[in-house]
């Protein structure tokens, strides 16, 4: 069976980049505009791993990882975080909330599977 | 498909763009508003973070300096400044540019490019002074693509040992192994001797640490990015052997085996020894097949799995125009099938055809509603339009917007911002006084300009207010005199006085500005409106204002008609203009003495012609009847044989060899394929006027 990945991001471009790149290499994607989408939509799906932006509205991103982490079925869930170069404390605020690892935007898709590799094999 | 991402990236970030825009002029009012800097952030964090990802990296370089400014702002490091907003909007007109294909009219000016970056560089520098920053944590890339294949082959000792707690961070060690296995060939340890009793074992905690012989072409760096994510939560040495002190003792590959598996604590002396053994490639092959914790890393299947479904989708306009096109064609036939359900009478067939109908009307109005979008994006644009005009011109204007969720179709929102412009050009460079004639007048120093938009039945009035010096009647009388457009001594009423502005080539303004004065501009207003079968009308108050109004259909493709009959042929008037049809008998075109006229209830309401108007020389029948339409707020009628009735209308153009015919604005197909010409009786009235005035 497929892994499922779910991917939150506020850019529509960003998440169908991320999203196909993904489903060509044969995981199933669940794809989530912001923090608050992605709780509703993670509610009773069997989720392998979640990548997330940083800076969305309504919830942002460090937020939802905290909020992932202290859901039991999702504690040791993989979760990456998609930063940029100038956010070094976000990263470590990440981190700190329970982000398993991160990729520094831009990306170009084989990064983001060898990333995705890497914490899900 | 890659082509499709980057098309919807260029939509997205042109949204953004505008977004920012929007966002950037609110912030010049409320400079210190945290949520509004935290948006233009976003917008520009956005931009930069996916233009990369879509080979758009002059866009990511270039955003890269303005968004550390912002991220000073949004520290409150930086105040906002004039100067900081009208460089952000110079970026913002830069980016867009970025975002066209290249040779597609405009290409980027590389000295404003820099020139802009160049500003924002000094803004940042200066907090970097100002408060002494630590020099910026250098951020390596977790997932460095670069093959480092030129390293020879070294070979290396690894301690890994995780924090405990390292399953809480959603980190699986045995992928990091299998990752480090995937460098080159490995033998490893397991080191159990921190796991607790059973009694005491937590499962949610991990007690193991390893120990990992790898032999790798791949270099240091290799190593260290498998444990990127992991450096701080874990012990991690990494230490390279000295291949070149090689011992020239062959040991037995038993042996060897043997030693791996009793040490369970290596020692740097033996490991000498074993790793003597290990680049041995012989021994080495036998290692892999002796199932040591030696893998590669597995290929993932590649399989393609069905999109997930979105809310809403992206559909090219053109899609869209086809789909309305064919909706169009839909309705031509449908009207065709009622009637040949209703000639032969045969109540099945009636109950079907009514049911067709019923449908298409839906299937109409939700293909006409994808195309309807809020006027809103439209109004957003001028905004920037005035504040650049108003900084140019030494006014100072505010622009109001109302009703931006107005709903127009697409095509008629397109070619309304043309003349939008053209009537805000004119009315902030001829309308709007400068502050200090302002003031001397009683006036709030900074002008007003109110954008309104508003539904009324199937047509959308545009409002234009300024609270400017209006328009002088008498001056543009003059000129209209000069122009040979009117008489000196005609009497006029004010809406046919201003309608001369509209005329080619009016101006009154005294010197030819970069913004108006040329004398283009109105009749373009007036054409383009015209060509959305709209209208425009003009008020104004000396020393008050104007505004100017215009009214435009809903939507274009399919109009409501009534439907009527000259002789053998067929006429379409626009419904949404008549009021209503009364009858004309010989007997009262002998009272009217000859004269186009008809009273209606006590009303003289002057009539059009139509058989006349066309030379349909045939006898007129007995009674004939009236269609009575109101026309810029004034009742016409026309003549025509016979009403059939209302009748839903796919316009079609007439194509370019009629498109200067007068009078008529397409032509449609009727239930038993006819043609019908529908008449632009806007056009024909003013027409009937103007030659009776010169008779």
């Amino acid at each position: 069976m497929p892994k499922t990945i779910m991917t939150v991001d506020d850019s529509t471009s960003v998440r169908q980049m991320v999203g196909f790149t993904l489903k060509e290499a044969g995981y199933d994607v669940i794809e989530a505009c912001d923090g608050k989408d992605a709780l509703s939509k993670i509610d009773g799906a069997n989720i392998n791993m979640v990548v997330t932006d940083l800076n969305m509205p309504n919830m942002d991103g460090i937020e939802l990882i905290r909020n992932l982490r202290s859901n039991p079925k999702l504690k040791f869930v993989p979760i990456i975080m998609l930063t940029t170069e100038s956010q070094s404390e976000k990263k470590m605020e990440g981190k700190t909330a329970g982000a398993t690892g991160w990729i520094v935007k831009p990306f170009k898709p084989e990064q983001l599977i060898s990333v995705v590799k890497k914490v899900i094999g | 498909m890659i082509d499709a991402h980057r098309q919807a990236f260029i939509e997205e970030a042109s949204e953004l763009l505008a977004e920012l825009e929007t966002t950037l002029l609110e912030l010049e009012s409320v400079p210190d508003d945290q949520e509004i800097i935290a948006k233009v952030f976003r917008a520009l964090h956005t931009i930069k973070g996916s233009s990369g990802m879509f080979g758009y990296d002059d866009i990511t370089m270039f955003t890269h300096d303005i968004e550390s400014v912002y991220d000073y702002i949004r520290q409150g490091k930086i105040k906002i400044t004039k100067e900081i907003i009208d460089l952000t909007l110079a970026a913002r007109d830069q980016i867009s540019i970025m975002l066209l294909p290249q040779g597609a009219g405009e290409d980027v000016d590389i000295k404003m490019t820099s020139k802009i970056i160049e500003s924002f560089r000094n803004i940042s520098n200066k907090v970097n002074k100002d408060k002494d920053q630590t020099p910026k944590i250098e951020d390596k890339s977790a997932v460095e693509i670069t093959s480092k294949e030129n390293f020879s082959s070294k070979t290396y000792r690894i301690i890994f040992k995780p924090s405990r707690d390292i399953y809480a961070s959603g980190t699986n060690p045995v992928l990091l192994l299998n990752e480090l296995y995937g460098l080159g060939d490995s033998i490893s340890i397991s080191k159990c001797s921190d796991i607790p009793l059973l009694e005491n074992i937590n499962p949610e905690k991990c007690y193991l640490s390893w120990e990992i012989l790898l032999k790798t072409t791949k270099g240091i760096d290799a190593i260290k990015d498998v444990f990127i994510f992991v450096e701080d939560e874990c012990e991690l040495k990494i230490n390279e052997f000295d291949t070149d002190n090689k011992l020239s003792k062959e040991e037995d590959f038993e042996d060897f085996r043997k030693l791996v598996y009793d040490l369970a604590d290596l020692k740097e002396p033996d490991l000498q020894n074993l790793i003597l053994g290990f680049e041995s490639s012989s021994q080495q092959n036998d290692l892999l097949h002796n199932n040591f914790e030696s893998k590669k890393t597995k290929e993932i299947p590649q399989t393609h799995h069905e999109a997930d479904t979105v809310s809403s989708i992206r559909v090219s306009a053109d899609k869209l125009d086809e789909l309305v096109n064919l909706v169009g064609e839909l309705v031509t036939i449908q009207a065709r099938l009622s009637q040949i359900a209703l000639s032969n009478m045969d109540p099945s067939m009636i109950s079907v055809s009514e049911e067709v109908e019923r449908i298409t009307w839906s299937l109409r109005d939700s293909a006409l509603n994808i195309r309807m979008l809020p006027i809103g994006t439209t109004f957003s644009k001028f905004k920037r339009l005035v504040r650049d005009l108003t900084k140019e011109l030494g006014k100072e204007v505010e622009l109001t917007t109302e009703g931006a969720e107005t709903e127009l179709d697409k095509t008629v929102i397109e070619k309304l911002n043309d003349p939008l412009i053209h009537i805000i050009r004119n009315s902030i460079d001829h309308g709007i006084e400068s502050p200090v004639e302002r003031e001397a007048n009683n006036k709030n120093r900074v002008g007003k300009i109110q954008l309104s938009a508003s539904q009324s039945g199937g047509n959308v009035l545009i409002k234009i207010t300024d609270d400017g010096k209006g328009i002088n009647k008498d001056v543009i009388k003059d000129k209209a005199v000069k122009m040979g457009l009117t008489q000196e001594n005609s009497d006029l009423s004010d809406s046919e006085i201003f309608s001369f502005i509209f005329a080619p080539g009016f101006s009154t303004a005294k010197k030819v500005t970069n913004v108006s004065g040329r004398g283009v501009g109105m009749d373009v207003v007036r054409r383009a409106i015209d060509s959305l079968r709209g209208t425009v009308e003009v008020s104004s108050k000396l020393g008050l204002g104007t505004t100017i109004t215009l009214k435009l259909p809903l939507t274009l493709a399919i109009i409501d008609g009534l439907l009527v009959k000259i002789e053998d042929d067929n006429f379409v008037l626009p419904l949404s203009h008549i009021e209503e049809c009364v009858e004309l008998s010989k007997a009262d075109i002998e009272k009217s003495h000859g004269r186009h006229i008809v009273n209606i209830r006590g009303e003289i309401v002057p009539y059009v012609n139509l058989r006349e108007r066309f030379d349909i020389n045939e006898l007129r029948p007995e009674i004939e009847q009236v269609v009575i339409a109101d026309i810029k707020g004034m009742r016409v009628g026309f003549v025509v044989d016979s009403v059939i009735g209302q009748h839903q209308t796919v316009l079609k153009t007439l194509g370019k060899a009629y498109k200067n015919v007068e009078g008529v604005s397409g032509a449609t197909i009727l239930g038993d394929g006819t043609v019908a010409l529908i008449l632009d009786i806007i056009k024909l009235a003013e027409k009937e006027e103007f030659e009776e005035k010169n008779k």
